[in-house]
C-alpha cells in the first residue's frame, strides 16, 4: 500500500513537467503580442511596449522563457501578472473561494444524489424512480449558464432569497446558490449511477444471503447494498472534484465569484503565461491527488480490491 | 440525515440574507451625507499611478482620488481645480498659477513641484508609463532616451511655466486627463507601493491601507481636506469589480448595487421599461467605425475613394442601431462625438454617411470601370472576444444586399490576434476601429487616428490637406478658430473616408431607487460626487 502510494506520488513529477511545458508552449503560441494588446485601441509609445516586454521576459526565445519560469518556480517565485501582482497572491485569492464552492457543490451533489439514487434504485419502476429519471435527464440537458441565469433571476432578483452575486469575502451562505447550480449536472449523474448500481446489487447473491440469514432490511440496504454500490459513485466524485475545482468558469462568471476558472480564463485571453501555467500546475496536482485518494478509497469500500506491489 | 443537513444549510442562508436586508432599511435616513454609494468597475490594469492608468477601470478610480489643474463637468467643459489660472499669449508658453491651500491627504501641500515632478516621471522613457506620449508636445520630451522636460520651469511654489514644442490653442482642455495629475513627493520612494495605496488630493481617498481588495473592490471615502468644485454630497464610493456586466445588472435589480454605468447587451430591450427614469441612454464620447487599409489592392487612389464612399452609402446605420443595438447607438455624422464641443451633424460631405443604395451601386460601378473588383471577397476583421459579431454581420449583410458582392465578417479569436495583423499590415480587408476620447476635444478624436504616422493610424492614411488643417487648428489663437479648422479637417476625412464612421456608442446606465441625482459625465462615468443616497 505504502509502496503503491509512493509510486503514484513519484508519477506526479513527469506529469507536472509535461503539463507545465505543454501549457506554457500553448500560451506562448497564442497569436498576437499580449503586451501590445494590453493597451487596447490606444497604443503607448513604442519604447514603452518594448520595455514592458523585456520586463516579462517576452523578448526571449520560448525555451529560455520556460526555464526561467521553472527555475523561479522552484525558488518559490511564481512570477507576476501583467498588472505586476505576484501570481502567488492571485492564487491565494482564487483557490480558497473555488475550493469552498467545490466542497459545497460536492456535498450537495453527493448527499442528495446518493439518497435520491438509493430510493430510486430500491423502488425501481415506481413513480419516484420514474420522476427521478426525468428530473435528472432534464438537469443533464439544461446548460449550466441557463440554469445559472434562471436561478439568479428567480431566487436572487425576484424572490430575494439569496444575494444575486457573491460578495468579496464569499461567505458560505452566499455560495449556496452557485453551489446548487454547479452541483446540478453531477447530481443527475450520481442519481443515475447510484440507482443503476443499487438496482444491480439488490439481485446479487450476497444480498440474498444477507436477507436469508435474517438481517433487517435497513441493515441489508445500508451495509450490503449501498456500500457495494458506492464504488462507481466514488470514482465519479473523485473526477468531479477535479472538474469542479477548474471548470466552474460559467458559474463563477454569473455570480461574479473571483475564482480559479474565471482567473485562468482571463489570463488565457491576456496571454499571461505565468498565471496560466502556475494555476494549471496546482490543478494537475489536485487532479492527481484526488484520483489517488479515490483509488485508495476503493480498498476501504471493497476489500476484494487490493494493490499489489 | 443528508437531506435535513441540506435543509439546514439553506435555512441558515435565508436567515442571513433576511437579516442583511432589514438592517439596510433600518439605517437609511433621508439624504445621508455619510452614505456609501456602490457602483460597478473593473480591476485596474496597473497599480494606480496616474501616468500609467490609461484604461477605464483604473481611470475611474484615479479621477476620483486625484484632482488635476482642471476637471470636467457633465458637459465636458473644464473647470479649474488646483489651477487658479492657465494663461498664454501665443498658445506656446503657458503660465500655470495654482490656488493656495491644496494639500494631499498626507498633509503635504500641492505645489508647482507636485505637478512638474509627476509630469517628468510620467514622460521619462525608462519609466515606461503608458501615458508618456501625452507629454510629447512639451519641450524636452524624447521617445527614445531618458530626457528631462526642460519646457517645465518652476517659478515659485504656486507658479510654473510650460513651453510647448508646437502651439496648442486648446492645451488646457487636456489637463483634466489622469496623466496630468500631481503626485506627492512620498510617491517617488517606491512607486509600485504607492500605486497600491495611492495618496491623492481628489474628492475621495482610499479608506485606509488595503482599501483596494484585488479582483474584488476598492473602498473610497470622502477626503475631508478637499475643497474643489467636485465636493461630494455622499460619504464615499464602493467600486465593485465585475468581470461580467450581466452580473452587475442583476445586482442592481437585486438591490446590491446602487449605480451601474454599463447595461449588458442582454438587457438592452428591457432596461428602459424596467428602470424608467432611472435608466440613462445618452450619446458618449465613443466613436465606432471600420477602416479600409490603403495597402490593399482596389482601396487606394481614386478607385479606393469611390469604393469607400460606395461601401459607406450601402450601410443602413439607422436600421442596424435600432435592430441590433435597440437604440443604444447613435448613427454617426462625423468623426468625433455629439458630446464634444464643436461636434457638427451638418459637415460638408456628411451625406456620404447616409444610406443611399442607388448612389452606392453607381459609385461601385464607377470604381469597377477603373479596375474591376472581380470576385474578391470583401471582409471586415474583428476580435470575437469583444461582442462585435452581431453588428459586423449586420453591416456585411447591408453591404451584400446593396452592392451584390461577396462579403463576410472575419473573426480573430482575441484582441491581441486582431491587433497583430493590423499592426503588421497583414489585413485582407477592413478592420473594426473604435476610439474613446481621453479628454473632450475634437483634436483627440482626429490627431491620434488619422494624422500621418500617428500611433493609432494603423491603416497608413496620409493626407497633406488634413495634416495641414489639423496643424492650423492646433496653432489657432482661439478655440473657435481651432474648431472651425478641425471641422474643415473632418470634411477632408469625409472625402477620403480613411475610416468609415458607423455610430457613436451611447452610455447606458441604471441606478437603484436608493440613490438620486445620477448624472453621467462626458466620459460615460457618473459624476459620483453629486449622487445622494437615502
Amino acid at each position: 500500500m505504502l509502496w503503491y502510494t509512493g509510486r503514484r506520488i513519484l508519477q506526479m513529477i513527469p506529469v507536472f513537467f509535461g503539463a507545465t511545458f505543454l501549457i506554457y508552449f500553448m500560451v506562448f503560441s497564442l497569436p498576437g503580442d499580449p503586451i501590445a494588446a494590453l493597451y487596447g485601441d490606444r497604443p503607448p509609445a513604442p519604447g514603452v511596449i518594448e520595455q514592458v516586454r523585456a520586463q516579462y521576459n517576452l523578448d526571449k526565445p520560448f525555451i529560455v522563457q520556460y526555464f526561467l519560469y521553472i527555475g523561479n518556480f522552484f525558488q518559490g517565485d511564481l512570477g507576476t501578472t501583467y498588472s505586476g501582482r505576484p501570481v502567488s497572491d492571485v492564487m491565494a485569492g482564487a483557490f480558497p473561494v473555488t475550493f469552498r464552492l467545490a466542497m459545497l457543490a460536492l456535498f450537495f451533489e453527493s448527499v442528495a444524489g446518493i439518497v435520491v439514487g438509493l430510493i430510486a434504485g430500491l423502488r425501481k419502476g415506481k413513480l419516484f424512480d420514474a420522476s427521478a429519471l426525468v428530473v435528472s435527464l432534464l438537469l443533464i440537458s439544461v446548460p449550466t449558464f441557463v440554469l445559472g441565469f434562471v436561478f439568479r433571476l428567480t431566487f436572487g432578483v425576484q424572490l430575494g432569497w439569496f444575494r444575486t452575486t457573491v460578495s468579496g469575502e464569499a461567505p458560505w451562505g452566499e455560495l449556496v446558490l452557485p453551489a446548487l447550480v454547479l452541483a446540478s449536472v453531477s447530481f443527475a449523474y450520481i442519481v443515475r449511477l447510484t440507482r443503476a448500481s443499487v438496482a444491480d446489487n439488490l439481485n446479487a447473491d450476497f444480498v440474498r444471503t444477507a436477507t436469508a440469514k435474517g438481517l433487517s432490511r435497513p441493515r441489508v440496504v445500508t451495509v450490503h447494498v449501498l456500500r457495494n454500490s458506492l464504488v462507481p459513485v466514488i470514482t465519479f466524485l473523485g473526477v468531479d472534484l477535479g472538474s469542479l475545482m477548474v471548470g466552474a468558469i460559467v458559474t463563477e462568471g454569473i455570480f461574479n465569484i473571483n475564482g480559479v476558472g474565471g482567473t485562468v480564463f482571463k489570463a488565457i485571453t491576456l496571454g499571461e503565461s505565468t498565471t496560466v501555467v502556475s494555476f494549471i500546475a496546482v490543478m494537475v496536482v489536485i487532479f492527481v491527488v484526488a484520483n489517488l485518494f479515490v483509488d485508495l478509497l476503493y480498498a476501504a469500500l471493497d476489500p476484494r480490491i487490493r494493490y499489489a506491489k | 440525515m443528508g437531506l435535513s443537513a441540506l435543509a439546514l444549510v439553506s435555512v441558515s442562508a435565508l436567515a442571513l440574507s433576511g437579516c442583511a436586508s432589514s438592517a439596510d432599511e433600518a439605517d437609511a435616513p433621508a439624504a445621508d451625507t455619510a452614505a456609501i454609494i456602490s457602483t460597478n468597475g473593473s480591476e485596474p490594469q496597473n497599480p494606480l499611478i496616474p501616468t500609467n492608468t490609461t484604461e477605464t477601470g483604473g481611470g475611474k478610480i484615479a479621477t476620483s482620488i486625484f484632482a488635476g489643474l482642471v476637471s470636467y463637468n457633465a458637459a465636458g467643459e473644464i473647470e479649474n481645480e488646483v489651477a487658479e489660472s492657465i494663461e498664454s499669449d501665443d498658445a506656446t508658453t503657458w503660465t500655470v498659477t495654482l490656488e493656495e491651500g491644496w494639500t494631499f491627504t498626507n498633509d503635504e501641500p500641492v505645489t508647482a513641484d507636485s505637478f512638474v515632478d509627476a509630469w517628468n516621471y510620467g514622460a521619462l522613457f525608462s519609466n515606461a508609463q503608458s501615458a508618456s506620449y501625452f507629454f510629447d508636445n512639451i519641450v524636452g520630451f524624447d521617445y527614445e532616451v531618458d530626457s528631462e522636460l526642460t519646457g517645465l520651469t518652476v517659478v515659485d511654489d504656486q507658479t510654473f511655466t510650460v513651453e510647448l514644442a508646437s502651439p496648442e490653442a486648446d492645451w488646457p482642455l487636456r489637463l483634466g486627463y489622469t496623466a496630468y495629475m500631481p503626485l506627492p513627493s512620498a510617491a517617488y520612494d517606491d512607486m509600485a507601493a504607492f500605486g497600491e495605496n495611492p495618496i491623492g488630493n481628489g474628492p475621495y481617498m482610499l479608506d485606509g491601507e488595503g482599501a483596494w481588495v484585488h479582483e474584488d473592490k476598492i473602498s473610497l471615502v470622502t477626503n475631508p481636506g478637499y475643497d474643489g468644485v467636485r465636493k461630494p454630497v455622499n460619504g464615499g464610493l464602493d467600486i465593485i469589480f465585475y468581470n461580467d456586466q450581466a452580473a452587475a445588472y442583476a445586482d442592481v435589480q437585486g438591490g446590491n448595487l446602487d449605480v451601474l454605468d454599463a447595461v449588458p447587451d442582454s438587457a438592452f430591450e428591457t432596461y428602459e421599461a424596467e428602470f424608467g427614469d432611472r435608466a440613462v441612454n445618452q450619446a458618449a464620447a465613443i466613436f465606432q467605425g471600420f477602416n479600409m487599409p490603403y495597402y490593399l489592392e482596389h482601396w487606394s487612389g481614386e478607385e479606393g475613394e469611390l469604393r469607400r464612399a460606395a461601401i459607406s452609402m450601402s450601410i443602413n446605420r439607422e436600421e442596424i442601431t435600432d435592430v441590433i443595438f435597440q437604440g443604444t447607438r447613435t448613427p454617426a455624422t462625423d468623426f468625433t462625438s455629439p458630446v464634444i464641443d464643436g461636434y457638427s451633424d451638418s459637415l460638408e460631405g456628411a451625406d456620404v454617411l447616409e444610406y443611399n443604395p442607388e448612389e452606392a451601386v453607381k459609385l461601385w460601378a464607377e470604381a469597377d470601370a477603373i479596375a474591376p473588383y472581380g470576385d474578391t471577397t470583401f471582409d471586415i476583421a474583428y476580435n470575437s472576444d469583444g461582442g462585435h459579431q452581431a453588428w459586423v454581420d449586420a453591416v456585411i449583410n447591408s453591404i451584400v444586399n446593396t452592392l451584390d458582392i461577396s462579403a463576410t465578417g472575419k473573426p480573430y479569436p482575441t484582441f491581441a490576434a486582431a491587433l497583430e495583423d493590423r499592426s503588421n499590415d497583414a489585413l485582407t480587408g477592413g478592420t473594426r476601429a473604435g476610439w474613446q476620447a481621453d479628454y473632450p476635444s475634437l483634436y483627440n478624436f482626429l490627431a491620434p487616428l488619422y494624422q500621418t504616422g500617428a500611433g493609432s493610424n494603423y491603416e497608413d492614411y496620409s493626407s497633406e490637406a488634413f495634416d495641414g488643417l489639423l496643424r492650423e487648428g492646433a496653432t489657432a489663437s482661439n478655440v473657435e478658430d481651432a474648431t472651425a479648422k478641425y471641422q474643415e479637417a473632418q470634411e477632408v476625412l469625409l472625402q477620403d473616408l480613411p475610416s468609415i464612421p458607423l455610430w457613436y456608442s451611447n452610455v447606458n446606465g441604471v441606478s437603484a431607487d436608493t440613490v438620486d441625482n445620477v448624472v453621467f459625465g462626458w466620459d460615460s462615468v457618473p459624476l459620483y460626487y453629486q449622487i445622494t443616497k437615502g
